[in-house]
């Protein structure tokens, strides 16, 4: 009998680290609340089928447990109890799939209006990049990678030129206004991941992937890595600093462009890199 | 009461299958250590992964001592670390649960469970766990290189996987892995293929496919998978066997490592996770099924009751088998690939919960009504139902594509997968050992032992992974040496941590007394005869226990399926299925 009290347990215990328990998400600080609303749906949804499942098993073991001249019923199947069940399984499914995928289609519909911000990825730290006064960032490579071009901007490409570069790991966004962050990466996968943010995109050697968000509330939030990376994984951290636009443009003011950051790297080096 | 043959429902078929009596071995080599018995086979295979199931499991100590105790243990450095999460991972998936259960209860069950004499290639059958053990050697060799075995995580994603930047990436450990699981997926085939082909073509007269016992089924289900499935794998570690070794770039773009470019160009990383996952995503469900086939058997037989809807039981299985192909992205929603693709593998993925769920109400429907015996193989059943549904309804979580996003790469995942292809499985392995010992010894497990084994191992397990979903919900990703306190958690974990790590620590040592109780009852177990738990299907109805080579004096022939129980009229609660009883009224066989 002791297996009941301990099915009745689980089902009242768990609930109750959930209802009780200090670890829940951190508060959010971008448009993504959709997916905290699915997740709270699901939650609520497994959660009942979990109580409900355990709880009749517990019954079932106490009501039917064996006794002294107890025989079990014989019955093989029961067709309209099978199809019924099916059918409510289904209809909890859908009612699970049907608005993740609407928020889905939201999650990978960037608006036009979002800034681009390029996130940059390696062994073991973030750099960043955004366009210049020409709204547009140049391309890069791999190829391009020097200790003076950090970033691997194309140097013949005359959309780069004027590209802000970032590095140190913190990067500035502003407040309520769509962000698209380009995810490139020149060595392994790394993940780029707020959790404030509930997005989250691999970053791909060879490929440019994306996510796109909308800060909602100022403050500093912490970068981490979310795809193993090698031994300092734990360790690729970075600052994400949201504030206000007047704040901002402030900022962008201080920051070197390509152009700028080559030269006070070496005036020798236009001279190789043409030579690449 | 017997009718045998007034009625012409139980005229046999003509027998199909000739009745050859496999060779028998003279030499002590051929019996004990080159045996073709599939049944000395399968403890072969079930002692190989044991053991090398221990040393992951004192991996899985050493990564929670870490994560519970951070900066404690000088010897756990960072790279130490992700060597013990990934063999553990590896070790676990591949070297101990796909083994124990094709190699291990796959050879004792299917030729005794469908009326055989044995595997139908015994010679190609004893290759299969030599090369097996290979596998297992040149695994362990990789401890003992320089620089130890492969950091990658069992995913071995390239690029980081083959370079500098990861343990084992630059030296051996990544080769030595690659090699052994090409050696694992050569063996596996040559038994795989014999598990199959004995299912298909050696049943005795009677043994009609939809009177196989549940495990048979699920067994067989996923050998086909596996066959279907390793392939992919295989190719998978040739290509970066190549990349590693001759520089070809199959999974290599252009790259930088640590300020040097490398002579790689134009792979894909993307390439290589979605072959893996081909066979990654099957591979679960390698190992679900057999469990879902045993666990059945064990929920009928201590419960005195058919399993209920058995024919339903046996599609969901073949449709979750299909379906499992088709799912293999929902482990790549955050991997870069189409974001279009997460339309289609959220659908596929959440669809297949719903056979998963008619299976799970009709274990608990089998209960219904039922005469619950709390036999050790009940109450591990019982603790399985508990775990894959808890487990299972987490997939929900993560296979809804938009959710998985803030899940994805955090300890939620960790916390699912443990409880869903870990500790059910595992559950369903213990209850299935206490079940099937007295047929494999002729001996009981000690009660009292195993009444202490369940509960540690049930509730600490619980302890262990239910909490740790909590950790990936607060935000901490998976695969992180040390969290810190960063400022997004609402709560500390460490405590959390210290908590969880302490349980697994006490489930683990549990385990030695399980060991320790195969061993004791190997002599001093009660005498259990040749069916103990009055069991209807084939392999308790022996004329040996421990059935002898070959099996059966005649090939039995068989009557009904596996599952009658309570049938009422019949003299005793239950009926073999080589009993050609016929109730006077109407028949009850399926």
């Amino acid at each position: 009998m002791l297996i009941v009290v301990a099915l009745v347990l689980i089902v009242l215990g768990s609930i109750a680290f959930h209802l009780l328990s200090p670890w829940w998400w951190t508060p959010i600080a971008s448009n993504w609340d959709y997916i905290d609303n699915t997740l709270v749906i699901t939650f609520w949804i497994t959660g009942a089928v979990f109580a409900a499942v355990v709880l009749f098993t517990a019954y079932c073991v106490l009501k039917f447990r064996h006794r002294p001249g107890h025989r079990a019923v014989f019955d093989p199947e029961n067709k309209r109890l099978e199809w019924w069940l099916t059918g409510v399984t289904a209809a909890g499914v859908a009612a699970m799939l049907v608005p993740g995928l609407f928020v889905w289609k939201q999650f990978v519909t960037v608006p036009d209006d979002a800034a681009e911000v390029e996130v940059f990825g390696q062994q073991w730290s973030w750099s960043y990049r955004l366009p210049g006064a020409d709204g547009v960032l140049g391309t890069a490579d791999a190829e391009w990678v020097s200790g003076e071009n950090p970033l691997g901007i194309n140097p013949h490409d005359r959309f780069g030129k004027d590209d802000l570069i970032i590095e140190g790991g913190e990067v500035y966004l502003p407040v309520d206004r769509p962000v698209k962050l380009l995810l490139r990466s020149i060595d392994v996968l790394h993940n780029f991941y707020v959790p404030e943010f509930r997005a989250k995109m691999d970053m791909v050697p060879g490929m440019v992937t994306y996510i796109w968000f909308t800060p909602t509330r100022t403050g500093g939030f912490e970068v981490l890595c979310a795809e193993y990376c090698g031994t300092a994984h734990a360790f690729m951290r970075g600052y994400v600093t949201v504030v206000e636009a007047e704040e901002y443009q402030e900022w962008l003011q201080e920051q070197l462009t390509f152009e700028e950051y080559a030269s006070n790297a070496g005036t020798a080096q236009p001279v190789r890199l043409a030579e690449n | 009461m017997v009718d045998r043959g007034s009625d012409d429902r139980m005229q046999l078929p003509p027998r199909e299958v000739a009745d050859v009596m496999p060779p028998h071995a003279h030499s002590w080599i051929g019996r004990y250590v080159f045996s073709q018995d599939a049944k000395y086979i399968a403890l072969q295979y079930s002692g190989t992964a044991v053991a090398i199931g221990l040393v992951a499991l004192v991996l899985s100590w050493l990564m929670r001592l870490q994560l519970g105790f951070p900066g404690t243990f000088d010897f756990i450095t960072a790279e130490a670390y992700y060597q013990f999460v990934t063999m553990h991972g590896m070790i676990m998936v591949i070297y101990l649960l796909t083994a124990i259960f094709l190699g291990g209860f796959g050879n004792y069950l299917i030729p005794l469970m469908v009326g055989a004499r044995d595997m139908v290639f015994p010679f190609v059958n004893m290759l299969s766990y030599w090369v097996y053990l290979l596998a297992v050697l040149v695994l362990v060799a990789s401890f003992f290189v320089p620089g130890g075995p492969t950091g990658a995580g069992w995913t071995l994603y390239p690029p980081q996987a083959v370079l500098s930047g990861t343990p084992g990436g630059a030296q051996s450990g990544i080769i030595l892995m690659l090699v052994s699981l090409i050696l694992f997926i050569i063996g596996f085939t040559m038994g795989g293929l014999n598990y199959a082909v004995t299912v298909l073509q050696a049943r005795t007269r009677g043994m009609t496919m939809m009177r196989l016992p549940l495990t048979v089924w699920g067994i067989f289900t996923a050998t086909v998978m596996a066959l279907l499935a390793f392939p992919a794998l295989f190719v998978a570690c040739v290509m970066m066997l190549f990349d590693r070794l001759l520089g070809t770039s199959f999974f290599m773009p252009a790259l930088v490592e640590l300020g040097e470019k490398l002579s790689y160009g134009g792979g894909s990383p993307i390439a290589f996770q979605h072959l893996f996952w081909f066979f990654g995503h099957p591979e679960v469900y390698i190992v679900a099924l057999p469990a879902f086939g045993i666990v059945s058997d064990l929920i009928a037989v201590h419960a005195r009751k058919n399993i209920f809807g058995y024919r339903m039981m046996v599609w969901a299985i073949v449709i979750i088998g299909a379906l499992s192909f088709i799912v293999w992205a929902h482990h790549m929603y955050v991997s870069g690939m189409h974001p279009w693709f997460g339309f289609f593998f959220a659908t596929t993925t959440l669809i297949i919960a719903i056979p998963t769920a008619i299976k799970v109400y009709n274990w608990v429907l089998t209960l219904w009504q039922g005469d619950i015996h709390l036999t050790l193989p009940m109450l591990f059943a019982l603790g399985f139902i508990v775990t894959f549904v808890n487990g299972g309804l987490t997939g929900l979580f993560l296979g809804n594509v938009v959710v998985d996003v803030p899940l994805s790469d955090t300890m939620f995942v960790v916390a699912h997968f443990h409880m869903v292809m870990g500790v059910a499985p595992i559950m369903v392995i213990f209850g299935a050992v206490y079940h099937w010992y007295p047929k494999i010894t002729g001996r009981m497990l000690n009660e009292a032992m195993g009444q202490i084994h369940f509960w540690v191992t049930f509730i600490g397990a619980y302890a262990v992974f239910f909490p740790m979903h909590y950790v990936g919900l607060v935000g901490v990703p998976r695969r992180y040496f040390e969290i810190g306190e960063p400022e997004f958690l609402t709560a500390p974990v460490d405590g959390l941590n210290a908590f969880i790590s302490s349980a697994a620590l006490i489930v683990g040592a549990v385990q030695v007394l399980f060991l320790f109780n195969l061993y004791w009852s190997l002599r001093r177990g009660r005498e259990a005869g040749g069916n103990p738990w009055r069991a209807a299907s084939l392999e308790w109805q022996t004329p040996e226990t421990p059935p002898r080579h070959g099996n059966w004096d005649a090939l039995p022939d068989v009557y009904r399926w596996a599952y009658d129980y309570s049938v009422p009229g019949a003299p005793e609660d239950y009926i073999a299925q080589t009993d050609p009883w016929v109730s006077d009224g109407e028949d009850r066989r399926l």
